[in-house]
């Protein structure tokens, strides 16, 4: 067969491919399909790409300021056609707060990963990769963070440090690491003693470059997975922290902090902390949707469950 | 058994090592949350000595564990008792809320679990999903809030926020600590009827919680047990559906979901922080918020060590039942 009577579809899903590229092509494109024909799935990348739209765009698509409030005129207001999810008790427009939080909620989630995948993913396959008594001290560590309560301790953590975002943010990454280390010494295991690697050894590749260029690639798809799945629980255990006035401080418009601020008012004025709880619900779910999606697209073992 | 054990106290160690690591990089000076601030320069030292903060890091450690371990976590800056003593009045309150959110979530959730997998892909299993999925992303604290305001505020279904009404504090006495228990003793029905109007919003939230976490498992386990050779014995034989369900497949499926409820209560534990923060319910949780907020870390320190030497235990009692309630386990 030609190149030239082959369509795209068929190019990408040959059995024979030519490239590394289209090899690579063709395996994100089964992987994309699988993952649309998920219809819950591509609700939850729409709402994350949703949330990541807010937050680049936020002085773009805010009626009004996040910050400054009509302390005279618009205390407390209903939901209306002025300010369409009504207005704080110092004025201050909800929705536009809620538009400005998202890149609070962003940067947690991303900072958090950003700091706890790669903590993981080096002790985990140093562990796996090394063994022997190497990877019986890590396991025992990562084991001893895994028996902690999260909240709890990510509680304690911010109370020492003090409370604000950042600590925050360390805080969850401090207590969000051992699973995906756990994960990574998994997938090191099964890889370790495969022939590619016993290759690479009798190239002369160093321990290191072998854990860092050979096997941890091996591991992401899988810790990309359980990260997605985690994002939800962090956001929450953030907006935990937030409610109880230990994440971010006034006059951010954290969602946790917004629903602990509204809380003197639930009585009467019950949109103002019901608002950003919808948010903190709607992303949450975003993300477990895309987590599960991409859990069966990507790893048909695990499906089905 | 022995290296299990090993694996218990390195574990307990762990949690000591680190609860101490954060004890000493507070930034609030343990000697003047004691003294004060305006105390007198040879008063501050004499009680730097006095609390062993002039010993190297190992020594003060040493201190520290044999404390923890004897029970002594130190006096409560904010209530002035032994941190030990605040907590043994205010845990059971906290079990108490746990066990009843438990009971509701793995009599509610299992049955969801099993019906999801009996009608895999149904309409059913979709609606069972959904519950469970919104389960896991609510943040619980703000569902307490809306439930309060609905069915307190609006409908006055239920009592509102703490564990009783005011009205029994001079005639009812707890003697267990956990009051449900304590009324039935008692035979105090008017009390009885109160606790439970008062525990059924935040202990159904719990439930709520836990029960997304069980009937996925459920869900998944009665898949994996339905797929089984014994499965088509059973219905070749002739049983009824209801009897190899609920009989032949959910028996076997029970014994992993010992450990999954055990675990989910564990989980209830810790989510109990922010449910007793929104119903005032005088339980650990509240007692770990309100010290924080009063920078008394003696007090958060200790309801940290509480909440994880039971996580701890849970875990190891888990373990056990999974060896004795399977007798393919035995053998290994």
């Amino acid at each position: 067969m030609s190149e030239a009577t082959m369509t795209r579809r068929e190019w990408l899903l040959t059995d024979r491919p030519q490239s590394r590229l289209q090899a690579r092509l063709g395996r994100a494109y089964v992987a994309w399909r699988r993952f649309t024909a998920n219809k819950l799935a591509v609700i939850g990348l729409v709402i994350i790409l949703g949330l990541v739209f807010l937050a680049i765009f936020a002085p773009l698509l805010a009626p009004h300021s996040p910050y400054i409030g009509d302390l005279a005129k618009a205390r407390l207001l209903a939901p209306g056609a002025g300010h369409w999810l009504g207005t704080d008790d110092q004025g201050r427009d909800i929705l536009s707060r809620l538009i400005y939080g998202s890149r609070l909620t962003l940067q947690v989630v991303l900072l958090v990963a950003v700091i706890a995948a790669p903590i993981g993913l080096l002790v985990g396959t140093v562990a796996g990769y090394a063994g022997g008594w190497v990877d019986a001290v890590l396991m025992r560590i990562t084991d001893i963070f895994l028996a902690f309560p999260k909240l709890v301790l990510a509680l304690a953590f911010v109370a020492a440090l003090g409370p604000g975002i950042g600590n925050a943010i360390i805080a969850i990454a401090i207590t969000s690491w051992p699973p995906y280390a756990r994960i990574a010494r998994a997938e090191t295991l099964t890889v370790r003693n495969s022939d590619y690697i016993q290759a690479v050894q009798l190239m002369g590749a160093s321990p290191w470059r072998i854990v860092l260029r050979h096997i941890m690639p091996l591991c992401i798809s899988s810790l990309i997975v359980r990260v997605t799945l985690d994002m939800a629980g962090i956001i929450l255990t953030a907006a935990g922290l937030g409610f109880l006035g230990l994440g971010a401080q006034p006059p951010l418009p954290e969602w946790g902090a917004m629903i602990a601020s509204g809380r003197r008012f639930i009585l009467d004025q019950w949109w103002v902390a019901a608002a950003p709880g919808v948010a903190i619900l709607i992303v949450s779910l975003g993300f477990n949707l895309l987590g599960d999606g991409l859990r069966d697209a990507l790893d048909p073992r695990g499906s089905g469950q | 058994m022995a290296g299990f054990l090993v694996v218990v106290a390195t574990t307990y160690l762990g949690l000591l090592a680190v609860t101490f690591f954060i004890g000493r990089v507070v930034p609030i000076d343990p000697v003047l949350a004691i003294v004060g601030d305006r105390a007198p320069a040879h008063v501050v030292e004499r009680v730097r000595l006095e609390m062993g903060l002039d010993l190297p890091y190992y020594q003060q450690f040493w201190l520290y564990m044999k404390g923890v371990l004897s029970g002594d976590f130190g006096t409560s800056v904010l209530t002035t008792n032994p941190v030990m003593t605040d907590i043994r009045r205010v845990f059971p309150a906290t079990m108490e809320l746990a066990s009843v959110g438990t009971i509701i979530g793995a009599l509610i959730g299992v049955p969801l679990g099993v019906l999801a997998a009996v009608r895999r892909g149904s309409f059913t299993d979709q609606v069972v999903r959904i519950i469970g999925l919104v389960g896991y992303s609510v943040p619980i604290f703000w569902l307490g809030l809306l439930a309060l305001l609905v069915f307190y505020a609006r409908l006055g279904w239920v009592s509102g926020p703490g564990r009783i009404d005011v009205v029994f504090e001079y005639t009812f006495t707890p003697v267990t600590g956990f009051f449900l228990l304590d009324a039935i003793l008692n035979r105090d029905w008017a009390a009885f009827r109160d606790i439970v109007s008062h525990i059924i919003l935040p202990a159904s939230l719990l439930g709520y919680f836990s029960l997304a976490y069980i009937s996925r498992m459920t869900r998944s386990f009665m898949l994996n047990e339905l797929g089984q050779e014994y499965i088509v014995a059973a219905r070749a034989k002739g049983l009824s559906e209801t009897r190899i369900i609920w009989g032949h497949a959910l028996r076997n499926a029970a014994v992993p979901l010992v450990t999954v409820i055990a675990l989910s209560y564990a989980g209830l534990l810790e989510g109990s922080v922010l449910t007793e923060t929104v119903f005032a319910w005088p339980g650990l949780g509240l007692y770990i918020t309100n010290s924080l907020q009063n920078a008394d870390m003696n007090a958060v320190l200790g309801g940290t060590i509480v909440i994880g030497s039971v996580f701890i235990a849970i875990n190891l009692l888990s373990d056990v039942l999974y060896r004795m309630l399977d007798p393919r386990t035995r053998s290994r």
